[in-house]
């Protein structure tokens, strides 16, 4: 593998906290506010920017945890089953608005199963999206919110986000996919 | 609990000692549970722990299996099996197409391997299947192209059954480990494909296995227990076979009764049905031998005051109706883990077909 560096640990630190600005910004205030983390990366990455906005706003948001395993359209084109993650849901959703967040936007296929999901659970006001990478080649008409950093790639490609709570480290790299069944590039859409 | 595996069960039952999250599922069909590893199982009781978790949703229902054919084809009696299945398929938004074997051309004459074919013509992609014949799924897995799920086959296996008992025993036990655990299964052995599957869940999970009943109800399971004990089959661990009650249910931890099934006791296999409440009906008195808080289990549909006393049956311990919520969840989970499987249709499982099917 070739992967070349595309964000430090700092950057992704610095794009965390400049989301977490722009989300209290647009909803004018922290009312009313919840963050859902898509499993798996999007869950640490949910913790911190509401530990970023605790820090400047010293208000603790409630964050959960959703796994779209059960909502995939593609069941029967993985070679295996994704493993279920969990989904954990410790507030109510109606009438919040809901900031999903995830670690790179890609088809769009993902987060309209994670909106699908969260819908099961209630009628938040309004669902919002923000994603530490938007790698471009959406398959849906589906955009974020709060972008940490765009990044133009092609197909053949494959972002990794690594994050120090599951990866043991910081960075998102970018590289070469080795065959289009590779595990790796799992959640990477 | 990937470290509470039995050393004895562990050796010859686990095909790979990977870590169980890592497991991946290749089972084309589930016909038995004695083809599963030990870190297949954790998979299903994790993925049932999920499933369970949609159940406490307002909206119990995911569309994991959108548009995927499951048919149940049962040539037996059955609400709570064909119903939890059924319930299972809906929950993950299959299409669920329901036949009685009373009702369909199997009265006018046509073979399972015809109904079956016929079946996969009309769509079929999963078929749920009961039968009276013992090894009759393990025919229908050699001709129907999709999967085939054991709902019971005579006095086989019954594979769900097994693992729901064994998601409800963990739920109720400390950490979830059964290792070490006593359990008791007691009641008409012979004909109970419940017990038969329980008997490879049970045993690879560690437990303390114990199966009593009157002799005439345990014929073979000495075979098998010596078999086991002595290495002269390839063994998944040891279970005790007797027809002293108070031995077998006393320090358990849980006690499971079984049917009598009525409609197989011609033959003189049982002196009279009240001879047998008395000797082995578990009843309060001998629910006191057992630990404190062990707990009670019944398959159904319960014969009360024959198995198992009333007050038993509804006490405080019993965890019947659990058995009965907990299958749909486990069965939501066979369900998604074998429509998620048809990449691994090369793989030859058949398990230990009985002879009776061939």
């Amino acid at each position: 593998m070739t992967d070349r560096q595309i964000m430090t640990g700092d950057e992704i630190r610095r794009a965390i906290v400049r989301i977490s600005h722009e989300i209290v910004e647009k909803q004018a205030g922290t009312q009313g506010l919840a963050l859902v983390g898509i499993q798996r990366r999007g869950v640490p990455l949910a913790r911190r920017v509401a530990d970023a906005i605790e820090e400047h706003e010293g208000v603790q948001l409630p964050v959960g945890a959703l796994d779209i395993t059960f909502y995939r359209d593609d069941l029967s084109l993985v070679a295996q089953q994704p493993i279920v993650k969990g989904t954990d849901l410790p507030f109510d959703l109606n009438g919040a608005t809901v900031v999903l967040v995830d670690d790179v936007l890609y088809t769009g296929r993902t987060i309209r199963c994670a909106m699908d999901a969260l819908i099961d659970f209630g009628r938040p006001r309004a669902i919002r999206l923000a994603v530490l990478i938007d790698r471009g080649h959406r398959e849906l008409p589906i955009r974020a919110d709060h972008v940490g950093k765009n990044v133009p790639t092609s197909r053949e490609e494959i972002v990794m986000v690594h994050v120090e709570e599951i990866d043991g480290s910081d960075e998102v790299t970018i590289g070469r996919q080795l065959r289009a069944d590779e595990p790796s590039a799992a959640g990477n859409e | 609990m990937s470290g509470g595996i039995d050393a004895s069960a562990a050796a010859a039952h686990l095909k790979g000692a990977a870590p169980s999250q890592d497991v991946v599922w290749h089972h084309r069909h589930l016909l038995d549970v004695d083809v599963l590893t030990w870190p297949e199982i954790e998979l299903i009781m994790r993925t049932t722990d999920e499933m369970k978790g949609i159940l406490a949703r307002p909206i119990r229902k995911v569309p994991a299996l959108n548009g995927r054919r499951v048919t149940t084809l049962f040539y037996e009696a059955s609400t709570r099996t064909r119903v939890s299945f059924e319930t299972a398929a809906r929950n993950l938004s299959a299409d669920v197409v329901s036949i009685s074997t009373a009702t369909s051309s199997v009265t006018k004459g046509e073979s399972l391997v015809d109904t079956i074919r016929t079946l996969e013509a009309l769509g079929a992609e999963i078929l749920v299947m009961r039968h009276a014949v013992s090894g009759a799924p393990y025919l229908a897995a050699e001709v129907f192209g999709g999967h085939v799920l054991n709902g019971g086959d005579g006095w086989h296996a019954h594979p769900t059954q097994a693992l729901l008992d064994l998601y409800t025993m963990r739920q109720h036990l400390p950490h979830g480990d059964l290792h070490g655990r006593k359990v008791a299964i007691v009641g008409d052995i012979l004909h109970s494909r419940v017990a038969r599957s329980n008997i490879w869940s049970l045993t690879a999970a560690g437990a303390d296995l114990w199966l009593c009943g009157p002799a005439t109800l345990l014929r073979g399971m000495d075979r098998w227990a010596t078999a086991w004990a002595t290495g002269a089959v390839p063994g998944h661990g040891r279970f005790h076979v007797t027809s002293d009650i108070d031995a077998a249910v006393s320090d358990a931890d849980v006690v499971m009764a079984l049917r009598i099934q009525r409609e197989r006791m011609q033959g003189g296999l049982l002196p009279s049905l009240r001879e047998y409440a008395a000797r082995f009906g578990l009843n309060a008195a001998r629910m006191a031998l057992a630990k404190p808080e062990a707990i009670v289990m019944h398959p159904g549909p319960m014969n009360e005051g024959v198995e198992i006393a009333p007050d038993v049956a509804i006490g405080d311990r019993a965890v019947i109706t659990e058995q009965v919520a907990n299958g749909v969840a486990v069965r939501m989970a066979l369900l998604y883990l074998l429509a998620g499987s048809h990449d691994a249709s090369h793989i030859h499982e058949t398990g230990h077909a009985p002879e009776a099917a061939r």
